[in-house]
């Protein structure tokens, strides 16, 4: 049943809204994983950021497809919970207080053994519109744990300014989605190989932002 | 076959023989950069994306005029809130006015609800007047005079351009009707719709050709006097031609007509480029692969449709 819902709301709904409401601009489609394991690594402005990637890949891959997402904003309350688990797919993620021992990436790792695709915003939380925020490392750890899962660095832009954080008001302005070359951990064997991989991926994203010449906010 | 057709989609035979020439020309086309490209050495890529897009629009506008008038005032009322909102993410905004800007949205509908029940005194003054005084009131009342004049302007500017001055399509489709006994309103449509984007096409081909002189080197270096000269008389050539088949007009004031069509889409074309190379940006976005966004697809027709229509109802309406 859920199933069903879940092909709906993104077959639909999802690809609806954003076709005629956004309008996105794609560049390097092809660049997009086409099966898992992988990581796609956005930036994040907006709730409507997850949607948007998700609309990209075809619908086959739906199942696969699961939005890293912080467990105190998204399990919290009856209806939002069922919602973010059951109909978008999120792997939870425990953000603000870690139990000693635990390591709160083991479900991303038993993620990636069931070939899924993850969409991670190595921002944490959606940050100011059209501004790039500082990147947390764990996507360093992660790929430098799994040197093979190709990490690909996606930058969007115009989220922040149709659906930006703090509004429930959704206004229409073209989108665009820039999706970079892939990044492996494997690249980066050296001592300080997280790091390493952290400075390449923001300089990729850098560069992608770089290329946009649309305004953000006057 | 071509009675058969008029009938069953309720159009004109004129537009129908109309329609199927536009058809044999795209097919034409099609083969000629299929050769091309097939023996030529140079990069043809943007060429084959601009005749694949031509499908697609040549297709979507056919749908929409023989489906029925209430489908092709829907098509054309979806082309104006798309090259709005195009426009609005080209230009710089502030955060303070996304409520209005969402309210501007809503001009779309209503602008084109006025053409489709024919009521021309709204029509004409509900973008320029109403909506000119309403949206710096709403922003003024809001309070942040910070960047006031410019959000003003650019916004009564951007709905004066996308809505106001392609809705007179929807309007020329709908008051036309009456005044054109040899193919209606949608005959009127097809012909500025058709020409303007012919002329385009025939000022880049004869800039290519024969291209020097420059126009307007600092706003569009492309755009020579060469390709404009070129493309207007090819333009009123063609108008000359078929404006007796599709319109109440005869040959001369076709003619004519096919100049103003002509010149009109040339300064809506330099009008975008302007508003491009102010803002630094090549293209307006990128929805119809080969030709940009959809403001550079309809450029030519901001400035050529309402230059028709008044041109058309001040000789040719009772």
């Amino acid at each position: 049943m859920t199933r069903i819902l879940r092909f709906l709301f993104f077959g639909v709904v999802v690809r609806g809204a954003i076709l005629l409401g956004l309008g996105l601009t794609v560049r390097h489609r092809e660049r997009l994983p086409t099966k898992g394991p992988a990581i796609i690594a956005a930036n994040h402005n907006s709730h409507l950021d997850t949607l948007a990637l998700m609309s990209l890949m075809p619908l086959s891959l739906l199942p696969k497809l699961r939005p890293v997402a912080a467990a105190d904003y998204f399990l919290s309350g009856k209806v939002r919970s069922w919602f973010a688990r059951d109909v978008v797919g999120i792997i939870p993620l425990e953000r603000a207080k870690v139990r000693k021992g635990a390591d709160p990436l083991a479900a991303l790792e038993e993620a990636f053994d069931r070939g899924e695709i993850l969409i991670l915003f190595p921002e944490g939380s959606r940050g100011e519109p059209e501004a790039l925020g500082r990147f947390k490392t764990g996507v360093g750890q992660l790929a430098v744990s799994r040197p093979g899962v190709p990490v690909v660095p996606v930058y969007m832009h115009g989220f922040g300014k149709a659906l930006p954080r703090g509004s429930s008001l959704l206004v229409p302005f073209n989108c665009t989605v820039s999706v970079g070359e892939a990044l492996f951990g494997g690249e980066f064997d050296g001592a300080q190989s997280r790091r390493e991989f952290m400075t390449a991926y923001e300089a990729r994203m850098a560069a992608l932002a770089a290329a946009e010449t649309v305004p953000d906010w006057d | 076959m071509i009675q058969w057709l008029g009938t069953t989609f309720d159009l004109p035979q004129h537009v129908v023989v109309a329609t199927l020439a536009v058809w044999a020309v795209l097919v034409v086309a099609t083969g000629i950069v299929l050769v091309l490209s097939a023996r030529g050495s140079g990069d043809y890529r943007e060429l084959i994306d601009r005749t694949a897009s031509w499908w697609w629009m040549i297709g979507a506008f056919t749908f929409a005029i023989a489906a029925n008038q209430i489908v092709a005032i829907v098509f054309l009322a979806i082309i104006s809130y798309l090259a709005l909102k195009e426009y609005l993410s080209l230009i710089p905004t502030r955060r303070i006015d996304r409520g209005l800007l969402l309210f501007a949205y809503l001009a779309v509908p209503i602008q084109y609800l006025w053409a489709g029940i024919d009521w021309y005194n709204m029509f004409l003054v509900f973008v320029p007047v109403w909506m000119f005084l309403l949206f710096p009131a709403l922003m003024a009342l809001r309070g942040e005079t910070q960047n006031f004049l410019r959000a003003v302007g650019t916004l009564s500017w951007g709905l004066m351009l996308t809505v106001f001055c392609l809705s007179h399509l929807a309007m020329l489709l709908v008051s036309g009707e009456v005044h054109n006994p040899v193919a209606g309103g949608v005959g009127l449509l097809f012909f500025v719709v058709v020409l303007a984007q012919f002329n385009d096409v025939a000022q880049y081909v004869w800039g290519k050709l024969f291209g020097r002189h420059k126009v307007t080197p600092h706003v569009s270096p492309k755009k020579t006097w060469e390709g404009l000269i070129g493309g207007v008389l090819t333009t009123v050539a063609v108008a000359t031609f078929v404006g007796p088949y599709l319109t109440p007009m005869d040959h001369a004031w076709s003619a004519l007509a096919g100049g103003v069509i002509g010149v009109a889409g040339f300064l809506g074309d330099i009008n975008i480029s302007a508003v491009k190379r102010d803002l630094g940006v090549k293209d307006a976005g990128g929805l119809i692969p080969g030709h940009g966004g959809i403001l550079d697809r309809v450029d030519s027709l901001t400035y050529a449709a309402p230059a028709f229509f008044h041109f058309f109802r001040y000789f040719f309406t009772p």
